[in-house]
C-alpha cells in the first residue's frame, strides 16, 4: 500500500515535469518524429520513465540552482562592507557527510526505477503470434525481410497495428551488410544498431494506424542523412492485403518488354532483384513492387516517373554518394526502363 | 644547459640600446628552441587559441548549413569533413593543449620549482601535439587539395569501424585521422608523465600533498588519468592501421573482425577523457571562486578525495556510450548504475563550491562570471547526464541532438568557461598586464547568451527526433525554427569569441599594468613579478598551509592554525 502511495505522489509531482517535456510538442508538427509522442508499448514506458527523472532531476536542479542563486544575490560584495576579509570557513563534516548520502539515496531510488524499464523492455517474451521481420542496413538503404512470407522490400517498413482483442506485435531482427547504422522509430521504440556480423533485436506494437517517421541514427557514410526510414502501421486487413501483393512476383507486361530488356541487359540487374525475372542482385533494393513504395532512394524524392527518371539517369541530383552508379543511358532508354519499373506495383 | 647559455637568445631588458636588441628572427628561435615551462605553456595556449578559432568557424559552416532544411552551403561530403575536424580539433587541439598549458604554466609556479622535471621533454611533446595538429590540418591540402576540402577526414570523431576500413574510407583521409592522434597522443603522454614527476618530486618546502593548491591537485589526477586513457586510444589507432595496410581484420567486418571492438576501445578512451578535460576545467573554478569571494575553499579534504573517485569511477562507465549495440540487460544496468555514481562526487564538488560562495563577499569580475556561468552549466549538464544514465531513455536520446547538446553543456558550457576564466585570470601573470575588463564583460555575456540560445535549444531538436551527423533534415519534421534558433545562437558566440580575439591580442600592449598580485589571491605564484622571472622563484620558498600568501598577509590569523 505504501509503494503505492508514494507512486501516485510521485505521478503528481510528475505533472510538471510532463508539461515542460512536453511543451516543445507546441512547435512540432503532425510528421515530427518524436519521442514525446509515443505510440508502442516500448516508447510508452521510456516516455514515462523519462517523466518520472525529469521530475526527480528538476527538483534537484530547483533546489541546487536555487542555492546558488541565493549565494549569489546575498553575499555580493557591497560599498559599505566593512574592511577586511570575510570569515573563513574550511570545512563541515556534517554537512558534507549529508550532501554525500542524500545523492547516493536518489541513485538508488533512479536506479531500481530504471533497472525495471530495462528488464522490461528488453527481456520482455517473444509472443508467439509475433510478426519476424530482418532488417539489413546497407549504405544508405534498409532492407526488410518477412521470412515467414518470403517478401523482401526496402525502406519502407508494413506491420500491422495491435489492438487488445488482436495483440499484434513486431520483432526485429537487425543486422547490417556494411558499416553500423541504426533504426530508430521515436515514436514506435528506442533506437538499436545495425552491426555487421552482429545480431541485435528489438520488438515494437504499435496501436494507431497510421505513417511513422525514422531515419538511420548512427553515423553511415557520406549519404547518412538521407537513410530515411517509413513505417506503415496497418490495420490487420490492409496488412494482409500488402503483404499477399507483396508475395505475387512482378507482372509481366508485354507493352515495356523493351524496358524490361534494358534492364536485363544493363548492369541493374547485377544489383536489384525483380523476382519471377532473371534479375536476382542484391545490392541494391528489391524492385518487385517498387511502384507500392511512396519514396525512392531511401526517402530521398518522392515516387513520380520523372523523379525515377531523372534517379536512373543521375542518382547524385537527389543523393550524391549513393551507391548506385549514373548507368550513362540514351533518353530512350530511360524512358523504357521508367515504362517498365513503373509496371511494377 | 638552459636555452639562455645561446647567444642568439639572451634575455634582454629594453634599456638595452636597439642595436644590442634581439631581432625578431632571434626572438622566434628562442621561441622554438624553448625549454622554458612558462614560454611552452604560452606556446600551448597560442596554439590551441588558433585552433579554437578554426574550430569555432567550422561549426559555424556546419550551423549556416542547418539554418534551413535542404540548404546547399555544403555538400554532404564537405559537411561530413567539417563536423569531422571540428570535432577531432576540439577535443585534441583546444581542450586538452589547452589544459596542458595550463598545467605547464601554471604548476611549477604553484608548486615553488624553477621548471618542470623534463624540460627537454616538455618541449618534445608540446612540438609532438603541435606537429599532430598541423598533420591533420594538412590533411585540406593533401590529395585533391582545397577544393572540396582535399583528404580531410570525414568519418566522425568516433570514426567507428568499420567505416574506416579501406573497403569504405579508401584514400588518405582516415589515415591522417589516425597518424595525427597518434602523434599528439605520444605528445599528451610525454606531458602527463611530466606533470606527475613534476609534482611528486619538485614541490617546495613544507608543501605537502595535502596543502597543495587544488589547482595542482587536479592536474596531478588528470595526468594520471590521461595515462591511462590515451594508451587504449593510440592501440586502437595502430590496430586500425595494421587493417588498412598490413592485412589486418580486427575491425574488418567483412573478413571476420568487430565493429564492436572499436568501439569498446574507443569509449574507454573517449569517456575517461571527458574527465580529463573537465577536471583541469574543475582545477580552475577551484582557484578562481575562492579568491573572488574571499573565501578559502570549503571542504578541500572532501574536494581532493572526490577528484580521486571521479578518476577511478569514470574508468567504468564507458559502455553508457553503448547503450544501443545491443548489450544484455544486465550490463545496460551494470553501466547505468555506475554512469549515475559519477553524479556522486560530482554532485559533492557543486555543494562545496555553493558552500565556499556562502558567506563570502563575492567580485563579479570577468573570471568570476565565467565560473559562475560554469557553476550554472554544470549543474545543468550533469543533470542531462543524469538523463542519458538512464539507459531506456538513452535508446531515444543517444546519437540525437539531446546529445549533442548535453556534451556541448560540459565542453562549451563547463570547460571552455574555465579555460576562459583561467585566461582572464592568469593573463596579468603570464603578460604582467590586464585584460579589459569591459570587453571581458561583452565576452561574457553575449558568450552566454549565444549559448544558452544555442545548446538548450538543441536538447528539444533531440527531443523531436533529430539524430546528429546529419547534413540536412526534412522540412516535414518540425524541425526548421528550432534549427534557425540554433544557428543565431551560434552566430552570437561567434562574435563573442571575436571580442575575446581582439582583447587577448591588443591588451597585451594596451592593458593596465597588473603588478604582481592583481587579484589579491593566495598561491605562489602571485608572489613573482609578473610576468616570472626565467628562474621563477630566487629562493626556494618554503609554504605552511595551503594559502601562502593568505599567511603573509593575514600574519595575524593564520591558514595553518586551522587546516586539518
Amino acid at each position: 500500500m505504501e509503494t503505492r502511495n508514494v507512486q501516485r505522489l510521485i505521478r503528481r509531482s510528475s505533472a510538471g515535469a510532463w508539461l515542460l517535456l512536453t511543451s516543445p510538442m507546441l512547435i512540432a508538427q503532425g510528421t515530427t518524429p518524436s519521442t514525446l509522442a509515443p505510440a508502442s508499448t516500448p516508447a510508452h514506458q521510456i516516455f514515462d520513465l523519462s517523466v518520472f527523472v525529469v521530475a526527480i532531476t528538476g527538483g534537484i536542479f530547483l533546489v541546487v540552482g536555487g542555492l546558488l542563486a541565493v549565494a549569489l544575490y546575498r553575499f555580493r560584495a557591497r560599498k559599505n562592507d566593512s574592511r577586511g576579509e570575510p570569515a573563513q570557513i574550511y570545512g563541515s563534516t556534517q554537512i558534507e557527510l549529508a550532501w554525500t548520502v542524500i545523492p547516493i539515496l536518489i541513485v538508488v531510488v533512479l536506479f531500481l526505477t530504471t533497472a525495471r524499464i530495462i528488464f522490461a523492455i528488453q527481456d520482455a517474451p517473444k509472443p508467439k503470434t509475433a510478426l519476424d521481420v530482418t532488417v539489413v542496413g546497407h549504405q544508405f538503404w534498409w532492407e526488410f525481410r518477412y521470412p515467414k512470407y518470403g517478401v523482401v522490400t526496402a525502406n519502407e517498413l508494413h506491420i500491422p497495428a495491435s489492438s487488445e482483442a488482436a495483440p499484434a506485435a513486431t520483432f526485429l531482427k537487425l543486422t547490417s551488410a556494411d558499416v553500423n547504422h541504426s533504426l530508430w522509430i521515436p515514436q514506435l521504440a528506442g533506437k538499436t544498431d545495425l552491426i555487421a556480423n552482429h545480431v541485435n533485436t528489438m520488438w515494437m506494437d504499435p496501436q494507431k494506424p497510421g505513417l511513422y517517421l525514422g531515419q538511420c541514427a548512427q553515423f553511415c557514410g557520406s549519404q547518412h542523412a538521407m537513410m530515411l526510414l517509413r513505417v506503415y502501421v496497418d490495420t490487420p486487413e490492409q496488412f494482409n492485403t500488402w503483404i499477399r501483393n507483396q508475395q505475387h512476383p512482378a507482372p509481366q507486361d508485354s507493352v515495356v518488354e523493351t524496358g524490361r530488356t534494358v534492364f536485363e541487359r544493363q548492369a541493374c540487374m547485377n544489383c536489384h532483384t525483380v523476382s519471377g525475372t532473371a534479375a536476382t542482385g542484391r545490392f541494391g533494393p528489391d524492385l518487385t513492387h517498387l511502384m507500392s513504395r511512396a519514396t525512392l532512394a531511401s526517402g530521398a524524392t518522392d515516387n513520380t516517373p520523372a523523379n525515377l527518371r531523372q534517379w536512373i539517369k543521375s542518382p547524385d541530383t537527389f543523393k550524391r554518394g549513393a551507391l548506385m552508379p549514373a548507368m550513362q543511358l540514351t533518353d530512350e532508354q530511360l524512358d523504357q526502363v521508367t515504362a517498365y519499373l513503373e509496371t511494377l506495383k | 644547459m638552459s636555452v639562455y647559455t645561446l647567444p642568439v637568445s639572451q634575455v634582454t631588458d629594453p634599456s638595452t640600446p636597439a642595436s644590442e636588441r634581439s631581432t625578431f628572427l632571434e626572438k622566434l628561435h628562442g621561441w622554438v628552441v624553448t625549454v622554458d615551462h612558462k614560454r611552452l605553456g604560452i606556446l600551448y595556449i597560442l596554439y590551441s587559441t588558433f585552433f579554437l578559432l578554426v574550430a569555432g568557424a567550422e561549426a559555424l559552416l556546419i550551423r549556416i548549413q542547418l539554418a534551413y532544411p535542404h540548404n546547399h552551403v555544403l555538400s554532404a561530403q564537405v559537411y561530413n569533413r567539417f563536423f569531422t575536424m571540428h570535432g577531432t580539433t576540439m577535443v585534441f587541439m583546444v581542450g586538452m593543449p589547452f589544459l596542458f598549458g595550463f598545467a605547464n604554466y601554471i604548476v611549477p609556479l604553484q608548486i615553488g620549482a624553477r621548471d618542470m622535471a623534463f624540460p627537454r621533454l616538455n618541449a618534445f611533446s608540446f612540438w609532438l601535439t603541435a606537429f599532430g595538429g598541423f598533420l591533420l590540418y594538412y590533411s585540406f591540402l593533401g590529395g585533391a587539395g582545397l577544393y572540396g576540402v582535399g583528404n580531410a577526414p570525414d568519418v566522425g570523431w568516433f570514426a567507428y569501424a568499420p567505416l574506416t576500413e579501406r573497403s569504405f574510407s579508401p584514400g588518405h583521409a582516415t589515415d591522417y585521422w589516425a597518424l595525427a592522434l597518434i602523434v599528439s597522443g605520444f605528445g599528451t603522454l610525454g606531458t602527463a608523465i611530466n606533470i606527475i614527476a613534476t609534482i611528486v618530486s619538485m614541490r617546495c618546502k613544507g608543501m605537502t600533498l595535502m596543502r597543495m593548491p587544488l589547482f595542482t591537485w587536479l592536474l596531478l589526477v588528470v595526468s594520471m588519468l590521461t595515462l591511462v586513457t590515451i594508451t587504449p586510444l593510440t592501440a586502437a589507432q595502430f590496430m586500425l592501421l595494421i587493417d588498412r595496410y598490413l592485412g589486418g581484420h580486427f575491425f574488418d567486418t567483412q573478413a571476420g573482425g568487430s565493429s564492436l571492438i572499436w568501439i569498446h576501445f574507443f569509449w574507454i578512451f573517449g569517456h575517461p577523457e571527458v574527465y580529463v578535460l573537465v577536471l583541469p576545467a574543475f582545477a580552475i573554478a577551484n582557484e578562481i571562486i575562492p579568491v573572488f569571494c574571499r573565501k578559502a575553499i570549503f571542504g578541500y579534504p572532501a574536494m581532493v578525495a572526490a577528484s580521486i573517485c571521479i578518476m577511478f569511477v569514470s574508468l567504468s562507465v564507458w559502455a553508457h556510450h553503448m547503450f544501443t549495440v545491443g548489450m544484455t540487460s544486465v550490463s545496460n544496468a551494470f553501466f547505468t548504475l555506475s554512469t549515475m555514481l559519477v553524479g556522486v562526487p560530482t554532485g559533492i564538488k557543486i555543494f562545496n563550491w555553493i558552500a565556499t560562495l556562502w558567506g563570502g563577499r563575492i567580485r563579479f569580475t570577468t573570471p568570476m562570471l565565467f565560473c559562475i556561468g560554469f557553476l550554472f552549466q554544470f549543474l545543468i549538464a550533469g543533470l542531462t547526464g543524469i538523463m542519458l544514465s538512464v539507459s531506456p531513455w538513452d535508446w531515444q536520446l543517444h546519437n540525437s541532438y539531446f546529445v549533442i547538446a548535453h556534451f556541448h553543456y560540459v565542453l562549451v558550457g563547463a570547460i571552455v568557461f574555465c579555460i576562459f576564466a583561467g585566461i582572464y585570470y592568469w593573463y596579468p601573470k603570464a603578460t604582467g598586464r590586464l585584460m579589459n575588463e569591459t570587453l571581458g564583460k561583452w565576452h561574457f555575456w553575449l558568450f552566454t547568451i549565444g549559448f544558452h540560445i544555442t545548446f538548450d535549444t538543441m536538447h528539444f531538436l533531440g527531443l523531436l527526433g533529430m539524430p546528429r551527423s546529419i547534413y540536412t533534415y526534412q522540412p516535414d519534421r518540425g524541425w526548421n525554427f528550432l534549427n534557425l534558433v540554433v544557428s543565431v545562437g551560434g552566430l552570437i558566440q561567434g562574435i563573442a569569441v571575436l571580442i575575446f580575439a581582439y582583447n587577448f591580442i591588443v591588451f597585451y600592449w594596451r592593458g593596465e599594468v597588473a603588478g604582481d598580485d592583481p587579484w589579491d589571491a593566495w598561491t605562489l605564484e602571485w608572489t613573482i613579478s609578473s610576468p616570472p622571472p626565467v628562474y621563477n622563484f630566487e629562493e626556494e620558498p618554503e609554504v605552511h598551509s595551503r594559502r601562502p600568501l593568505w599567511d603573509l598577509k593575514h600574519p595575524d590569523d593564520p591558514d595553518w592554525e586551522y587546516e586539518s
